[in-house]
C-alpha cells in the first residue's frame, strides 16, 4: 500500500514537473482494426508449418515451382538502371517516358487520342493509387456523383471510394448459379441508373470472379453507357495476363473509345511486368481537347501533391527501360503469355483432375473464367474445412488465385475440393 | 425541349448545346424514345465530357522557378529555388554509400519484387525509429513505438493526418508562420482544421519566440501542433534548445498533441543526434507525439519516396491499435509502399560500416551548406551591403530566408539571373564558392537600388 502511495505520489509529482497532463493515452478507447481479408490469409499460410500447405490465397504470381518471379526483362534493366547518376525528383505527373508508353498499352499503338494530346494522363501508385486518385478527382469536381461497383469485386475498391468520400452504389455482375455473368440483371441495373452515372469496369480478368463480358456483351454495354450518358471507369490491371495478348485484353476499352465515350482507366504494372512493390501505374482521363486534357492533368497532379508529392522512381525508370526499348519490349510481351499460358494450363488441369475424379459438379466455370483467380463456388464453410483440413489457404469468398497453383500441387487441391464437395 | 440557338454561337455553352442537338438529331429512334434525356449538367453524350469545367490549376510557385531557369539562356544563371543538394559543381549528388547498398541489392538475384506488407519493410521500420529516437530509446524499449513506412515526407504526413481526421479528438492543426507550402494543403485534404501560430520575425530574421508562445499558449487544449523538428523551412531559424524547453513545457500543460516533421535530420548540423533533440526531448517526458520523418535529402533518395510515420504512444497496446489503424488508412490510398528506397536504407542503417560512411558524406553536405553560408555572409560584408546579414550564419539548413522583398527578387532575377521564389528565399545548396561573388553582388544591387 505504501509502495503504491509512493508511486502514485512520484507519478503526481512527475506529472506536475512534465507538465503532462494525464497519464492515460489519447488514444485509449481506439478498436483494433480488423485485418485485412487478403493479406490476412498468407500471414495465416506462412505461420502453418504443414508441409502440404498450398497458398492460393493473394494474387501475386507464382511459377510452376511456386516460387515468385521476377521477370528477365526486369532484371536487365535493373542492371541497366542501377549506378543512375540521378535520384531526384519526378515531377508531379510522373515520369513523361512511362506515362506515354502506358497510354499506348491502352489506348493503341497509334492511337489518335494520343498524338492529339487529348488524355490527362499521371503516373501513380499501382493500381490502387490510380483509382484514389481519380475518386478523389470525382469527388472534387463531380461532388453530386456516386460511383457503381460491380458485385462483387476486389475488397480494397470499397475502401477507396469510401476514402475518397464518394457514394457508392451497386450493380449485379456474377451470377453464382451459373458461375458466370449475371449479364441481363446488370443491363437492367445500367438502364435504371440515372443518367449520367459514374461505373467501375473491370477491363479484363474480373477480380475476383475471373468472368468477363464477351465481346458482344462489351458492345451492349457500350451502348447503353451512350444512351444513358455513363461515364465508364475502367480498373485494368491485368492487360496481357488474362489472354496473353495486351492487345485482347483492351478490347473493352477499345470499344468504349471507338463509341465516343469519354474514359477513365487505371492501369498496374504490378502483375503483368511483375514490379508488385515498386508501384508503378497509370491514371488517365480522355478529355474533348488538349486544352482539357492539360486542365484536367494539372488539377490529378494538385491532388498528388498533398497525398505523396510525386511518384516513386525505380519502378518508372524499370518501365521505361523495358517499354523504350524494343527487344527489351518484346521479351516482356513474351514473358507476360508464358505467365498467361501456364496460369490457362493450370485452369485446365484443375477441371480436368476434378472431372476425373468423378466430381458431381460442373467446374466448366473454371476455364470459361479469366486472368488469376478463379471463383470456385465453394462455400464460406468448405473454404474452412480446406484449410483446417487440408492446409489450403485462400479467402472465403472461394477465390482462388490460379497463380498458386502447379503442376505439383494440382491434384492434391483438386482431391481436397472434391472431398468437400462431394456431397454439396 | 430544343434550347433557343442563335445563328452566331460565340459561347461555349451554346457551341456544346448546338453539338448535342446535332448528335441527338442524328441519333437512332432508340435514343429518341429516351425522353428522360435531359441536359443538365451530369448528362454525358459523347460530344461534351463531365470534366469539361475543370480550370487549369495554378503553376506550383516553386517548380516554377526551376521552369524559369531552363528557359534563360544567360550563362551565368543560379538556380536557387527547388531544395535538392547540389555539389560544389552544380550537379545532383547520389551518395557512394547509396549506390553501394543499390549495386548489393540488384545483385542479389534471391531478391523478389512482392508486395510488402501495408505497413511497409519492418527491417526499415524499426531502423527508421532508432534514428530518430535514438538506440536506446525508452519508447522502443517498452514497444510504445509504431513506425510505419510511407511516401518520404509528404505521405507520412498525410497518413498521420488522415489518422487523426478520424481518430483524434481535436480537429484543429497549428502550423508556423511561414512553413512550407505543401503543409496547408496536406492536412486541409486530410480533413484537419489549419491555423497558423508566430514563428518568424521579419524584423530580426529570427525567431518571434513571444509571438509563438502566446499562440501555442491560446490554442484550444489538445491541439495538433506542426513542428519542424530541425531546419525550420523556409526560414532556416530554429528554436534553441532553451527554447525547445519552454515550448515543450507549455504544449504538455496545454495537452498540445506535437507532430514533427523531420525532414533533414543530420543535414543541418551535420550530425544525426543533434538534429534530433527537439524530437527525444518530447519522447524523454513520457507524452506522445507524431513523426514524419523523410529520407529524401539526408539520403539523397528524393525520388525514391523514402519515408516513415511513427506514432509514439502510452502502451504497447495503443501503439499496436494504432498500427492496426494506420493500415485502413494506408490500404485505400496505396495498399503498400514501394520497396527499392526503402530497402536501400535499411542496408545502409543496419551495416556498421555503411552506417558510418553514411554520417561521413552527410556531414560533408552540411558542412558545404554552412561554409556557403559563411561565404556569402563575408562576401556581403567585404562589398559593406547595407544591413545586418548575420541571420544568414544564424539560420540552419537547406535554405535562407534572406529578407529580400519580391520587387528584389524580380530585379535580381533580371538583372542577374538569379532564380528563387519570390518569398525570398534561397537554397543555399544551389551555390558554390565561384557563384557566391555573383549572388553576392546581385543582393547588394537589389538592396542598394531597391529598398
Amino acid at each position: 500500500m505504501a509502495i503504491r502511495r509512493a508511486m502514485s505520489g512520484r507519478l503526481t509529482a512527475r506529472t506536475e514537473v512534465l507538465g503532462v497532463r494525464s497519464m492515460s493515452s489519447w488514444w485509449r478507447g481506439m478498436e483494433p482494426a480488423p485485418k485485412d481479408p487478403i493479406l490476412g490469409v498468407t500471414e495465416a499460410f506462412l505461420a502453418d508449418p504443414n508441409p502440404e500447405k498450398v497458398n492460393v490465397g493473394v494474387g501475386a504470381y507464382r511459377d510452376d515451382n511456386g516460387k515468385p518471379v521476377v521477370l528477365e526483362c526486369v532484371r536487365e534493366a535493373e542492371r541497366r538502371i542501377a549506378g543512375n547518376l540521378k535520384m531526384e525528383y519526378l515531377p508531379m505527373g510522373g515520369s513523361v517516358k512511362v506515362v506515354e508508353e502506358t497510354l499506348k498499352l491502352a489506348y493503341g499503338e497509334n492511337s489518335e487520342l494520343i498524338k492529339d494530346r487529348r488524355i490527362a494522363a499521371v503516373q501513380a501508385l499501382s493500381g490502387t493509387g490510380a483509382c484514389r486518385l481519380f475518386a478523389d478527382f470525382q469527388k472534387r469536381f463531380r461532388p453530386d456523383s456516386q460511383i457503381y461497383i460491380p458485385v462483387p469485386t476486389w475488397a480494397n475498391h470499397h475502401n477507396i471510394w469510401r476514402d475518397a468520400q464518394v457514394p457508392q452504389k451497386t450493380y449485379h455482375y456474377y451470377h453464382p448459379e451459373s458461375r458466370g455473368l449475371d449479364f441481363a440483371t446488370m443491363m437492367d441495373d445500367i438502364k435504371n441508373a440515372p443518367n449520367g452515372s459514374f461505373f467501375l469496369l473491370h477491363a479484363c480478368a474480373h477480380n475476383p470472379t475471373g468472368v468477363d463480358p464477351s465481346e458482344e456483351q462489351w458492345r451492349e454495354i457500350s451502348h447503353q453507357f451512350k444512351v444513358k450518358g455513363h461515364f465508364a471507369f475502367f480498373d485494368m490491371a491485368y492487360q496481357g495476363f488474362a489472354s496473353g495478348d495486351p492487345e485482347k485484353d483492351a478490347k473493352s476499352i477499345r470499344i468504349f473509345l471507338e463509341d465516343g465515350h469519354y474514359i477513365g482507366i487505371a492501369q498496374s504494372y504490378a502483375k503483368n511486368m511483375g514490379l508488385y512493390g515498386q508501384r508503378v501505374g497509370c491514371l488517365s482521363v480522355l478529355c474533348e481537347d488538349e486544352k482539357q486534357a492539360v486542365a484536367v492533368k494539372s488539377q490529378l497532379q494538385q491532388l498528388a501533391r498533398p497525398m505523396y508529392s510525386n511518384p516513386p522512381l525505380h519502378g518508372a525508370l524499370i518501365v521505361s527501360t523495358i517499354l523504350g526499348d524494343p527487344d527489351l519490349k518484346k521479351l516482356w510481351l513474351k514473358e507476360v503469355k508464358v505467365m498467361a499460358d501456364r496460369i490457362i494450363g493450370m485452369r485446365t488441369a484443375l477441371q480436368g483432375n476434378l472431372e476425373k475424379l468423378g466430381s458431381p459438379l460442373s467446374w466448366t466455370h473454371i476455364t470459361n473464367q479469366i486472368g488469376m483467380f478463379c471463383y470456385s463456388g465453394l462455400t464460406p464453410e468448405q473454404v474452412d474445412r480446406l484449410t483446417s483440413e487440408f492446409h489450403i489457404y485462400m479467402t472465403r469468398n472461394g477465390r482462388i488465385s490460379m497463380a498458386g497453383v502447379t503442376t505439383g500441387n494440382v491434384e492434391y487441391l483438386a482431391s481436397a475440393i472434391h472431398e468437400v464437395t462431394k456431397s454439396a | 425541349m430544343r434550347p433557343e440557338l442563335t445563328s452566331s454561337s460565340p459561347s461555349p455553352t451554346d457551341r456544346r448545346l448546338s453539338a448535342l442537338v446535332r448528335h441527338l438529331a442524328s441519333a437512332s429512334p432508340l435514343m429518341e424514345s429516351q425522353t428522360a434525356i435531359s441536359f443538365s449538367a451530369t448528362a454525358s453524350f459523347h460530344g461534351e465530357s463531365v470534366f469539361s469545367h475543370v480550370v487549369r490549376a495554378p503553376e506550383d510557385p516553386i517548380l516554377g522557378v526551376t521552369v524559369a531557369y531552363n528557359k534563360d539562356p544567360s550563362p551565368v544563371k543560379l538556380n536557387l529555388g527547388v531544395g535538392a543538394y547540389r555539389t560544389e559543381e552544380g550537379k545532383p549528388l547520389v551518395l557512394n554509400v547509396v549506390r553501394k547498398a543499390e549495386q548489393m541489392l540488384v545483385n542479389d538475384r534471391s531478391r523478389v519484387k512482392e508486395y510488402l506488407p501495408i505497413v511497409g519493410l519492418a527491417e526499415f521500420n524499426k531502423l527508421s525509429a532508432k534514428l530518430i529516437f535514438g538506440a536506446d530509446s525508452p519508447a522502443i524499449r517498452e514497444n510504445r513505438v509504431t513506425t510505419v513506412q510511407c511516401l518520404s515526407g509528404t505521405g507520412s504526413l498525410r497518413v498521420g493526418a488522415e489518422f487523426l481526421a478520424r481518430h483524434y479528438h481535436q480537429r484543429t492543426i497549428y502550423i508556423p508562420q511561414p512553413t512550407w507550402g505543401n503543409h496547408p494543403k496536406i492536412f486541409t485534404l486530410s480533413g484537419l482544421s489549419v491555423k497558423t501560430y508566430r514563428y518568424y520575425d521579419p524584423a530580426t530574421r529570427g525567431l518571434n519566440f513571444q509571438g509563438l508562445l502566446e499562440d501555442l499558449g491560446s490554442a484550444p487544449s489538445g491541439a495538433i501542433v506542426l513542428l519542424h523538428a530541425c531546419a525550420h523551412n523556409p526560414t532556416g531559424v530554429d528554436p534553441t534548445l532553451q527554447q525547445w524547453e519552454q515550448i515543450r513545457r507549455l504544449m504538455r500543460s496545454k495537452a498540445l498533441l506535437p507532430f514533427f516533421d523531420s525532414a533533414y535530420q543530420g543535414f543541418a548540423s551535420g550530425n544525426l543526434d543533434a538534429d534530433a533533440q527537439s524530437v527525444r526531448m518530447f519522447v524523454a517526458d513520457g507524452g506522445e507525439c507524431f513523426v514524419a520523418q523523410s529520407y529524401a535529402k539526408n539520403m539523397g533518395l528524393y525520388g525514391e519516396r523514402v519515408g516513415a510515420l511513427s506514432v509514439v504512444c502510452k502502451t504497447a497496446d495503443v501503439a499496436s491499435r494504432v498500427e492496426s489503424q494506420l493500415k485502413l488508412v494506408i490500404r485505400p490510398m496505396f495498399s503498400n509502399p514501394p520497396i527499392h528506397g526503402a530497402s536501400i536504407v535499411a542496408t545502409i542503417l543496419k551495416d556498421r560500416n555503411m552506417y558510418n560512411d553514411w554520417t561521413i558524406e552527410l556531414k560533408a553536405m552540411a558542412d558545404r551548406i554552412i561554409s556557403m553560408r559563411q561565404e556569402l555572409f563575408d562576401a556581403l560584408r567585404a562589398r559593406g551591403t547595407p544591413g545586418d546579414w548575420s541571420h544568414i550564419i544564424k539560420q540552419i539548413g537547406m535554405f535562407t530566408f534572406t529578407g529580400l522583398n519580391s520587387e528584389q527578387v524580380a530585379f535580381m532575377t533580371r538583372e542577374y539571373h538569379i532564380y528563387m521564389t519570390s518569398d525570398g528565399r534561397i537554397s543555399m545548396a544551389g551555390l558554390s564558392s565561384k557563384t557566391v561573388p555573383h549572388l553576392a553582388d546581385a543582393i547588394h544591387a537589389a538592396v542598394t537600388r531597391m529598398s
